[in-house]
């Protein structure tokens, strides 16, 4: 469903990717692992159309799409929910949610007044929020929000990028929750860029890990426990 | 007491005039972060459309026709402004978003090259408008205060815009979008907004009603080539005091400077009044740099 390949991408002149090439299937868990500051959250930009790329390709449902703009990547069934979540603070809830509707290809849902009840039922805190300022959440519910956001467009595909970073470990829970109840609908396939190895472990069906800008390991569930994992993910 | 009411009125009217050559402003400057120096050009383009409304009106109607062209005016001003804003924005302020030297700069020369094309097309004096006969005479409320319904005219339209902006901006479907936009342009984009339209759209809105404020300053006198460059000013002024971003600041920038003006006017002198009003606003913004009513966000600090 998503390919990448041969991709080189970076911020102006100097090139953070390179020669990066990965595959997700429908309904499958991808997780992207590696250190801080070797390309996941790049990589997952480049892939929503963020940042320019410089070569190779990337596919989306057997289009290419490498030099679409981000808003019609989002249109084509690309939910992204970005690290440090980047909800609209100056807009409610409310209004952030029916932004997330934007990337509807259901001209009707787009219209609709009413967020989809079974968009959001993932999230039972947020109709009591909808009045608020986005910027006025705790960092938590913003997480949440921005999660939520993604969600009411009936993604094909999520990206997400460090969603549990940063916030209380109560919502952590909430949130790996919500990402295990995603992969057993089985009608969104998943990019998760995540740090918790034990968590990934329960949820991924294929790894890669990244260093220096490049995959430099991949594998299924049942290779996990090879050594080299451990030597590319600890410091 | 009637001096008073008098001096309020006119603080009032004043005030209403300010805020409406401001409002365009605070869309495309406030809420884009353009500095649009040709914002008085789009005011100065309202003003020759309305000259031009009220032209076709005398050679082509009949003669009781005449006196309902003002509204139709008002319409054509927004139009007319309103797409050649969005064409600017196409060819030029586009490409100059996160500059803003550069379209300070750019824009600035758009206004020159405006302001020379009205002359080529209008000749360099200035034209008059006369305005409809409902809108002369004036409203006696007690013995020797007048309020001139013209004043009263574009108090109310002001009132309309305000209200129509406000709708929009907060309450429409498009102004949410354009809201999203202005806070966030790449998470806008990621959740499936087409910020490109949204841009054009923006520019455009905030330039049509620049030229609904053109057609409402040929009432109160002639217009000219230069008549943008007398307001850009004023109108920054307005913007910068209310706390760019917020619509609502720009109200009561607006009704602070025209408020001080007609008093400090009225107890001194016309320029001497001008130069209290800057003082204040200087000692004001030191004290308050961000402006009356600044935007708080995580994003900013």
């Amino acid at each position: 469903m998503l390919s990448v390949e041969a991709l080189e991408a970076g911020y102006g002149e100097s090139m953070i990717l390179r020669d990066v090439s990965l595959k997700v299937e429908p309904g499958q868990v991808v997780c992207l692992m590696g250190r801080n500051g070797v390309g996941k959250s790049t990589l997952v930009k480049s892939i929503m159309g963020v940042i320019k790329t410089k070569r190779g390709q990337v596919k989306f449902n057997g289009s290419d799409i490498t030099r679409s703009p981000s808003g019609e990547r989002a249109r084509a069934g690309i939910g992204y929910v970005p690290q440090g979540r980047e909800v609209f603070g100056q807009l409610s809830v409310y209004e952030n949610l029916r932004i997330g509707l934007e990337a509807c290809r259901d001209k009707k849902r787009r219209k609709t007044r009413e967020i989809p009840s079974e968009a959001i039922a993932k999230f039972p805190v947020l109709p009591s929020m909808y009045g608020r300022r986005g910027g006025d959440l705790s960092g938590g519910q913003q997480q949440q929000l921005a999660f939520a956001r993604a969600l009411v467009s009936e993604p094909e595909l999520l990206l997400l990028d460090e969603p549990a970073e940063g916030i209380q470990p109560s919502i952590v829970q909430d949130i790996q929750d919500v990402i295990r109840s995603i992969r057993n609908e089985g009608r969104t396939s998943i990019l998760l860029v995540e740090q918790s190895l034990d968590f990934v472990r329960s949820v991924g069906d294929v790894f890669y890990i990244m260093e220096k800008g490049t995959i430099v390991w991949s594998g299924g569930k049942e290779r996990l426990d090879d050594p080299n994992v451990m030597r590319y993910l600890t410091i | 007491m009637e001096m008073w009411i008098s001096q309020l009125f006119n603080g009032l009217s004043v005030s209403s005039i300010l805020l409406l050559i401001a409002l365009g402003l605070a869309i495309t400057f406030g809420l884009m972060g353009v500095i649009n120096m040709a914002h008085g050009e789009f005011i100065m383009i309202g003003s020759y459309t309305a000259y031009l409304t009220q032209n076709l009106f005398k050679d082509l109607l009949p003669k009781g026709a005449f006196d309902s062209y003002f509204i139709a005016a008002i319409i054509a001003s927004f139009l007319v402004a309103f797409v050649i804003g969005y064409v600017l924005e196409v060819i030029l302020i586009r490409h100059l978003y996160g500059r803003p030297l550069d379209s300070l700069l750019a824009t600035w020369g758009v206004g020159l090259v405006l302001q020379q094309i009205a002359r080529s097309i209008f000749g360099a004096p200035n034209v008059a408008v006369s305005s409809p006969s409902w809108l002369n005479g004036g409203l006696e409320l007690i013995d020797g205060v007048v309020f001139p319904y013209k004043r009263l005219f574009i108090l109310a339209l002001v009132a309309i815009c305000l209200v129509a902006m406000y709708m929009y901006i907060y309450r429409s479907a498009s102004g949410r979008r354009m809201r999203a936009v202005m806070q966030n342009r790449e998470m806008a984009a990621c959740l499936g907004i087409s910020t490109r339209r949204v841009d054009g759209m923006t520019f455009a809105i905030g330039s049509g009603i620049a030229g609904i404020a053109g057609c409402a300053l040929t009432l109160i006198g002639p217009i000219g080539p230069n008549i943008g460059t007398y307001y850009i000013v004023d109108a920054f002024m307005v913007v910068v005091l209310g706390g760019v971003g917020k619509l609502v600041g720009t109200v009561v920038g607006a009704l602070g400077i025209g408020f001080f003006n007609t008093m400090f006017e009225w107890w001194s002198n016309a320029s001497l009044g001008k130069v209290f009003v800057f003082i204040l606003i200087v000692a004001f913004l030191q004290w308050k740099p961000k402006g009356l009513f600044a935007v708080r966000t995580r994003q900013l600090d």
